[in-house]
């Protein structure tokens, strides 16, 4: 999906760069309660806390228990998944499935291996292209960048799936079907355009003046860009990168899906179909196996957080 | 800088590998999918051109108009889902209480881990025999016996937009938390100080001054929803008997279930000129927000 004008989110009068600063600053740390006027506004009866939690409850019930539910059915055996009554907890806990899952897929490590790999890549191409699109729509007001960016943000809006028939004959025209590149190069398309939008917007907000002082002093334009941009746009280039990763790592399903069959190439969520068998699914094993997979990139997203919320502060938007 | 013809040769230097790299996988496609959907193309080599024949055919035969009004309800009910449960969200997560930090942390993980994977979990919980869901309202006497919540047309177009909303949901959360903290805080000070209580100051305060934002986001969340393909493929691929087809599973059927390219590119054309009115929408609104921010 797209990216849009941090400010257009932003209520009148308020500094882009504040707000996200604050709310970065904010999520990592909860504010210290100081004894002011801000303590006190937020100073809430019992039952109101009573009912903020129970809210919160209800909500992050909501939010988790496709999680909860998963690992409890990966120690659950097979067996007791399907009998009747339903139990929520196990009534035998077994560790079966994360044994048995590597044998009964065998190439599921090179899956957990290949969603890494392609997200990856996907990011090294989107990072490398989007970099200098960026800093060219940040500092140069030619004829048509208007149009142009316009452009690249309605592109945005049209999803992989409504192109899938020239994409599968692109593809097979560039002698990439079945390879990684014919999930990698749709892939990185759909992601370029919001990527753009996001690091062009963290460019704006360096000085001008650094520029134009580089260039009295007299650094060429690539130089300007590699030894005076590039270092201060770090953080935002970092940003960008998660933002790609996570947007290139959760929708790896409908090119996997359409542009490729072989076994060796097929990333997590599309490798995890040999669970679903002739005669029934191997839920236990399906679930460890999930939980297996996205751990390492959920325990590095996880540390990562206050990145992804920069991110989608500045108005970058996934789904 | 100095010569502005040199800085624009430079500026379209350093734009090249983002627009052809767009030009070749996404604008040529476009157009391949326009020229598609006036010809007869299918597995077999070639194709000829056929006129109108694909879209008198969508329009004519079967139940294309079904299927897009289907589409519209479904994308309004989960959009609407998303925005309201997303700010009830955002309201309590900005609540100043122990934990919360830890809270914005657990709302992430829809939004974080492989959509295929939240999916198939999903459709476990849907399961009828053994699935949670199902389990649980009967543990606790609310259902007689097994619901099969993918097996029956109104059930199952409930559940696709349930966890179409679970997935969408993290992020409109934390996108409406950051635009409720970016609310200047001296007007909630000011309004307390007169006497205003908590629910007068959310009516007066917030929500007026997160009007673009909800704006933008359920525009933004309008079009990704209209696009949504994997969860419906993944739990009922477009089933019971169609309940659950939206234009983009009909389009997907078409072309890569009967392989017939013409008519399906067709009817993504149909889909392309809807995202393209979604899209107009969006940049007027953004255009006209900007504009009253600049006042």
């Amino acid at each position: 999906m797209s990216f849009h004008d941090a400010k257009a989110t932003l209520p009148p009068g308020a500094n882009p760069l504040a707000a996200t600063a604050s709310s970065v600053a904010t999520l990592s740390k909860p504010k210290t309660k100081a004894r002011s006027t801000k303590a006190m506004i937020d100073r809430y009866q019992w039952y109101e806390i009573t009912a903020l939690y129970a809210g919160i409850a209800v909500f992050l019930f909501f939010v988790l228990s496709p999680f909860i539910e998963g690992f409890l059915v990966s120690l659950k055996p097979l067996a007791q998944l399907f009998s009747t009554p339903y139990s929520f907890i196990p009534k035998t806990w077994s560790f079966d499935a994360y044994v048995n899952m590597w044998t009964s897929v065998p190439a599921l490590g090179l899956h957990i291996f290949n969603s890494f790999f392609i997200s990856s890549v996907v990011t090294l191409i989107v990072v490398i292209i989007v970099v200098p699109a960026a800093y060219s729509f940040a500092r140069f007001n030619f004829v048509g960048a208007g149009a142009l960016l316009g452009m690249f943000l309605a592109v945005n809006m049209f999803s992989g799936a409504v192109l899938l028939i020239p994409l599968f004959r692109l593809m097979r025209a560039m002698g990439l079907l079945n390879t990684y590149f014919a999930m990698i190069v749709p892939g990185a398309a759909f992601l370029i355009p919001s990527s753009i939008w996001l690091l062009r917007t963290y460019m704006l907000r360096i000085p001008r003046e650094l520029d134009e002082a580089a260039w009295v002093d007299g650094a060429s334009r690539l130089y300007t860009l590699r030894r005076v941009i590039l270092p201060l746009a770090m953080p935002g280039i970092v940003v960008v990168s998660i933002m790609t990763f996570i947007g290139a790592y959760a929708q790896q399903f409908i090119f996997a899906l359409t542009f490729n069959s072989k076994t060796e190439f097929m990333p997590l969520p599309v490798g995890l179909f040999a669970f679903f068998g002739k005669q029934e699914v191997v839920w236990n094993e399906l679930m460890a196996a999930s939980f297996v997979g996205i751990l390492p990139v959920m325990i590095v997203i996880i540390f990562l957080q206050r990145y992804l919320v920069a991110g989608l502060t500045a108005g970058a938007v996934k789904q | 800088m100095t010569s502005t013809r040199s800085a624009t040769i430079f500026a379209l230097a350093l734009l090249a590998p983002a627009l052809i790299y767009i030009l070749i996988i996404v604008a040529y496609p476009l157009f391949d999918t326009i020229l598609l959907s006036f010809t007869n193309a299918s597995l077999k080599a070639g194709y000829d051109f056929v006129g109108w024949a694909n879209y008198q055919r969508i329009f004519g035969v079967g139940n294309f108009t079904e299927v897009i009004l289907r589409t519209i309800i479904w994308t309004f009910f989960s959009v609407s889902l998303k925005m309201v449960i997303g700010m009830a969200g955002a309201v309590l997560l900005n609540a100043a209480i122990p934990g919360q930090a830890l809270f914005r942390i657990l709302t992430m993980p829809p939004w974080i881990v492989p959509m295929a994977i939240g999916i198939y979990m999903w459709s476990w919980m849907y399961n009828g025999q053994f699935g949670m869901i199902s389990g649980l309202l009967q543990n606790f006497g609310l259902v007689g016996g097994p619901v099969a919540w993918l097996a029956y047309g109104h059930t199952a177009f409930w559940a696709t937009i349930v966890t179409d909303v679970w997935i969408g949901v993290p992020m409109v959360t934390i996108y409406f938390l950051a635009a409720m903290q970016s609310i200047p805080k001296d007007l909630y000070e000011a309004a307390w100080t007169d006497g205003a209580g908590r629910g007068y100051r959310f009516r007066r305060i917030t929500v007026p001054l997160m009007v673009p934002a909800i704006i933008t986001m359920s525009l933004l969340s309008l079009i990704a929803t209209f696009n949504s393909f994997d969860i419906i493929w993944i739990l009922t691929q477009g089933g019971p008997s169609g309940s659950t087809t939206t234009m983009i599973i009909d389009t997907y059927k078409t072309a890569m279930g009967s392989r017939k390219y013409g008519e399906g590119a067709a009817r993504a054309v149909v889909i392309c000129i809807f995202v393209s009115i979604f899209c107009l929408v969006y940049f007027r609104a953004v255009r006209k927000l900007q504009q009253g921010e600049a006042k």
